[in-house]
C-alpha cells in the first residue's frame, strides 16, 4: 500500500465522519416532522401526495399494518416495472426502438429494483428505453431505499419508544425519506457527476467515424440466433471491418446519482460504474463512493439521537468501521500484489509513479487497483452492488473480500435502511449471548429482550445463509445452473455461490462471467432476492413492534453497556462468528481452494 | 387490509411524477446549461465532424498509434453498445493464453523492445472501453511510433509527457494518458 493509496482512503472515510453527523441530525429532523427552514420548499410535495392518498401524517401504524403498507407499495413496484419493461416498445422515449424485455427477464429485473438489489441480467445500453430507465428504474431506485429507510426508523422507535404498539406511518417515512433526503442529495450529486463527463441527455446513440477502422471476426449466427459450430465445435465467424463506434446516451447522471444514494447499484450500462459514462474521472469515483457511505453512515448518528444517547450510534458506527479496515485491508493487499500466474509471463505489474500494476484485468486505468480494491469492499459492505471493476477476474482473496461482506449480511455501514436495522438485530443477538453467559436476562436500550424478539432475530440472521446455500448446491446439481458458469475449476463454483450470495443479500454485483441471464438463474435470482428482501423486513418490524410494546427499565448493576468497546468487539464477534460458521465451508471450495490452485501454478512455472 | 391501497395507488403516481419525470427532466436542463459539453458526451471533432469521445476507447492496431488498451467487447473489440470485462478469473487458462498473445502482438509490431510490458497494456479494462492507458504503457510504445512515422524519439516522448494526466488534484484516482487525444495530437504534428 502507497502512501497515496493510505491517502485517498482516509480522504474518503475522513469526508464520511465529517458528514455523518450534520446529516444525521438533518435525518433525525426530517423523520421528527421538525423540517429545517431551508427545505420546506419542497413540502408542497410531500402535502400533495397526504392529500391526494388521504394519508394522516399523525395516523399511527402497528406494526402488521406498517408492514402490508410496504409490501402493498413495493407490490405496485413490481407490477409497473414488470409492465414498462414489456410495453417499452409502443411508448415514448425510446429513440433506439428497443422492443419489450423477455418476460423472465423483466421479471427478474422487476424484482430486482424493487428489492434493492439492482442485480442487472440485462444490459442496459442495448436493452432499456430511456422512459424505462426513468420512469421503471430511477423511480424504483428512490422508493426501495426510501422503504429501506423507512423500516429502519421504524425499528429505531421500537427502541425509543414504550409501551405502545405503534411504530409510525409507513407512508409519511417513506415519503419524508424520499422527498427531503434522498431527492436533494441526488440533485446535487447529479449536477457534480455530470461536470466530470456523466452523460445527462435524451439524444438518440451516435455513430462516428473512428480514427482507424477495426477489423474483428464476427460470430456467424444461424436462423434462430444461435452460434453456428463447425466439426470441431469452434465458432464459424466471417472476418469483417469497420470504422464506426456508436456512442450510447441517456439520462445517466440522474439515475447514477441516485443509484449510489440508495445503496441500489444498478447502472444505465452494462458495466456499471467501470463505464467511462457513469464514472469518468477519480472525482465522480471519489464522490460515487462516499454516496454509497453517506446515508448508512449518518442514519447510526440518527439512531442514536432517536434513542437519545448519540453513544449508540458511535458504537454501531466504530464497528462496522472496523470491519470495514480489516476487509478493505485484505482486498488492496491482493490486488496489489498482482497475479503471480501473469508474473511468469515476464510482464510488470510493479506499482510505480508511470503506473497502477498489480492485477489490472477487469479495471480502469484511471482508477488502477487501489480504487478498484476500495470501491469493491465499500459497495459489498453496503448492498449497493455498484461495481467499477469486475470482481469476477479479482485475485481469489481479492475476490473472497466482496464475497464474505456480502454474506456477513452486509451490516458494516449495510444498504440505506437495510444496513442499520441488520446490525441492530445482531446487536440484539451479541446482548442476548452476553446475556446467556453471565445468566442474566438480556437487555438493550432499556428493553428486555424476550424470547419473541429472539426468534424475530434468529429468523432475520438464518433465512439468509438458508437461501445463499441451498440456492447455490440446487444450481450446481442441475444441468441449467451448471451451463451458466464461465470459468473453470473451483472460481466457477464461486461464480454461483457469488450470485446467490449477492441475490439474497440485495447487493447485485456479480462475477459477471456467470450467464445469468437464462430463464433458470432469471428466475431463481428472483425467488432468492424476493424473499432475501421480505422475509427480513417483515421479521425486524415484527421485532420494532414487539419492542415498542415493552416497558422501559432502568439500568440497573447488572446491565451490561452498549456504549463501550467491549460491546463493540463483542457485537463484532457476534457478525464475524454468526458469518464464519455459516459460510466457512462454501467459501473453502470457492476463492479459497482457488487461492491454493494459484499460488502452486506458479510454483510449477520455471524462471529463466 | 385493503384500506391501505388507496395511499398505494396514489402515492406510487405521485411519487413517479416526481422522481421519474420531474428529477430527471430537470436535471437535464440543468445539465446541458451548466455543463452542454460533459452532458452530451464529451465529443472530440476534427475538422468540426465528431471522431469520438474523449471517455469512449477506440482500438488502434496501426504501429503509427498508440495502442488502447484491450477489449473483451463483442464482436470487436471497444464496441460501446456492449461494455463489459472479459469477466476471466485470475487462474483461468484462458487469461494467460489471452495475455500471451497480446505479448506476442506487442513483441511483433516492435521487435527491439525488451522493456517488461506494462501490466495495462496486455490486460483487458473493465468496461472495455478504457479510453486510457498508463504513463508507463504509452512510454512503452514511443519507440515504435516514433519509428512507424518517422519522428525523433524525443518528440514523441515529450508528446506523451503532455498529456499525462496527473491525479485529481495531485491525489485521487491514477496517472493516465487519454489514447485518443494524444493520437489525435500525433496526426496534427507537422510531417518530419
Amino acid at each position: 500500500m502507497t502512501t497515496n493509496g493510505l491517502l485517498q482512503i482516509g480522504l474518503l472515510l475522513g469526508a464520511l465522519f465529517a458528514l455523518v453527523k450534520p446529516l444525521g441530525i438533518y435525518m433525525t429532523r426530517i423523520y421528527q416532522g421538525d423540517l429545517p427552514a431551508f427545505i420546506r420548499w419542497l413540502s408542497p410535495l410531500e402535502h400533495i401526495c397526504y392529500r391526494a392518498g388521504g394519508i394522516k401524517a399523525d395516523d399511527e401504524m402497528g406494526w402488521p399494518r406498517y408492514a402490508m403498507s410496504l409490501l402493498w407499495f413495493s407490490l405496485s413496484g413490481v407490477l409497473a416495472v414488470y409492465a414498462i419493461q414489456r410495453l417499452q416498445g409502443a411508448l415514448p422515449l425510446n429513440p433506439q426502438h428497443f422492443g419489450a424485455v423477455s418476460p423472465d427477464s423483466a421479471l427478474n429485473t422487476a424484482i430486482s429494483f424493487v428489492t434493492n438489489t439492482n442485480w442487472q441480467g440485462y444490459a442496459g445500453e442495448s436493452t432499456m428505453s430511456y422512459l424505462t430507465q426513468m420512469v421503471a428504474l430511477t423511480v424504483q431506485n428512490f422508493f426501495s431505499a426510501a422503504s429501506g429507510m423507512a423500516v429502519a426508523i421504524a425499528l429505531i422507535r421500537g427502541f425509543a419508544r414504550h409501551a405502545t404498539d405503534s411504530i409510525g406511518n409507513f407512508w409519511v417515512d417513506m415519503t419524508r425519506s424520499t422527498i427531503y433526503i434522498l431527492l436533494p442529495l441526488s440533485m446535487v450529486l447529479t449536477l457534480a457527476l455530470a461536470s466530470q463527463g456523466v452523460v445527462q441527455n435524451f439524444s438518440p446513440y451516435q455513430t462516428i467515424q473512428m480514427v482507424e477502422t477495426v477489423r474483428y471476426d464476427n460470430p456467424r449466427i444461424d436462423a434462430n440466433g444461435n452460434p453456428i459450430r463447425d466439426a470441431a465445435g469452434n465458432p464459424v465467424t466471417d472476418r469483417l471491418s469497420t470504422r464506426e463506434q456508436t456512442i450510447p446516451f441517456g439520462p445517466v447522471a440522474s439515475q447514477e446519482a441516485i443509484k449510489e444514494l440508495g445503496t441500489n447499484g444498478g447502472g444505465t450500462f452494462n458495466a456499471n460504474s467501470a463505464h467511462p459514462f457513469e464514472n469518468p474521472t477519480p472525482l465522480s469515483n471519489f464522490l460515487q463512493m462516499l454516496a454509497i457511505l453517506l446515508i448508512p453512515g449518518a442514519l447510526c448518528y440518527t439512531f442514536g439521537r432517536m434513542v437519545g444517547d448519540t453513544r449508540q450510534g458511535w458504537a454501531i458506527l466504530a464497528a462496522m468501521t472496523l470491519v470495514f479496515a480489516c476487509m478493505l485491508s485484505v482486498a488492496e493487499f491482493a490486488e496489489t500484489a498482482g497475479n503471480p500466474v501473469l508474473a511468469a509471463l515476464g510482464i510488470d505489474q510493479s506499482v510505480t509513479p508511470e503506473q497502477s500494476g498489480g492485477n489490472m484485468e477487469g479495471k480502469e486505468t484511471r482508477f488502477g487497483t487501489v480504487n478498484s480494491a476500495l470501491f469493491a469492499t465499500i459497495t459489498t459492505s453496503t448492498s449497493c452492488g455498484a461495481v467499477n471493476s469486475m470482481h469476477d477476474s479479482f485475485t481469489p482473496l481479492g475476490g473472497l473480500v466482496p464475497l464474505v461482506n456480502i454474506q456477513l449480511g452486509e451490516v458494516i455501514f449495510g444498504g440505506v435502511g437495510s444496513g442499520l436495522y441488520a446490525m441492530l438485530v445482531y446487536a440484539v443477538i451479541a446482548v442476548f449471548i452476553a446475556g446467556l453467559m453471565i445468566g442474566r436476562t438480556p437487555e438493550y436500550l432499556g428493553k428486555k429482550i424476550e424470547s419473541f424478539d429472539i426468534k424475530m432475530a434468529s429468523l432475520t440472521i438464518l433465512i439468509p445463509p438458508l437461501l445463499i446455500l441451498c440456492g447455490t448446491a440446487i444450481s450446481v446439481m442441475v444441468d441449467a445452473g451448471r451451463a451458466g458458469v464461465a470459468n473453470p475449476g473451483a472460481h466457477g463454483f464461486s461464480e454461483i455461490l457469488y450470485a446467490f450470495s449477492s441475490a439474497v443479500g440485495n447487493n447485485g454485483s456479480a462475477f459477471a462471467g456467470l450467464s445469468a441471464n437464462t430463464p433458470f438463474y432469471n428466475i431463481a435470482l428472483a425467488v432468492a432476492m424476493f424473499f432475501g428482501r421480505f422475509w427480513l423486513i417483515i421479521p425486524v418490524l415484527a421485532l420494532a413492534g414487539s419492542l415498542a410494546g415493552k416497558k422501559r427499565i432502568a439500568p440497573g448493576a447488572g446491565t451490561m453497556p452498549t456504549h463501550t468497546p467491549l460491546f463493540v468487539m463483542l457485537l463484532i464477534g457476534t457478525v464475524t462468528l454468526v458469518g464464519a460458521l455459516t459460510f466457512v465451508p462454501a467459501l473453502g471450495l470457492g476463492p479459497i481452494a482457488e487461492q491454493f490452485t494459484m499460488t502452486s501454478a506458479h510454483q510449477e512455472i520455471p524462471h529463466d | 387490509m385493503f384500506k391501505d391501497l388507496r395511499p398505494t395507488l396514489v402515492s406510487f403516481a405521485l411519487l413517479t411524477l416526481i422522481v421519474g419525470i420531474g428529477y430527471p427532466f430537470v436535471m437535464t436542463g440543468l445539465s446541458q446549461w451548466l455543463f452542454p459539453d460533459q452532458a452530451n458526451g464529451s465529443l472530440l471533432l476534427r475538422n468540426g465532424t465528431p471522431v469520438g469521445s474523449s471517455l469512449i476507447g477506440q482500438p488502434f492496431s496501426g504501429a503509427g498509434y498508440f495502442w488502447s488498451r484491450p477489449s473483451a467487447t463483442a464482436p470487436m473489440p471497444d464496441n460501446a453498445l456492449a461494455s463489459g470485462g472479459s469477466n476471466l478469473g485470475p487462474t483461468n487458462p484462458a487469461l494467460a493464453d489471452a495475455v500471451k498473445a497480446r505479448i506476442h502482438a506487442l513483441q511483433a509490431a516492435d521487435p527491439n523492445n525488451t522493456a517488461p510490458i506494462p501490466i495495462d497494456l496486455v490486460t483487458a479494462s473493465a468496461s472495455g472501453l478504457d479510453p486510457h492507458i498508463s504513463p508507463a504503457a504509452a512510454l512503452y510504445q514511443a519507440q515504435r511510433v516514433a519509428r512507424a512515422r518517422g519522428l525523433p524519439l524525443g518528440t514523441v516522448r515529450a508528446l506523451i509527457r503532455r498529456h499525462i494526466e496527473a491525479r485529481q488534484f495531485g491525489v485521487l484516482g491514477e496517472a493516465r494518458v487519454n489514447v485518443l487525444e494524444l493520437n489525435l495530437a500525433l496526426d496534427a504534428l507537422p510531417h518530419s
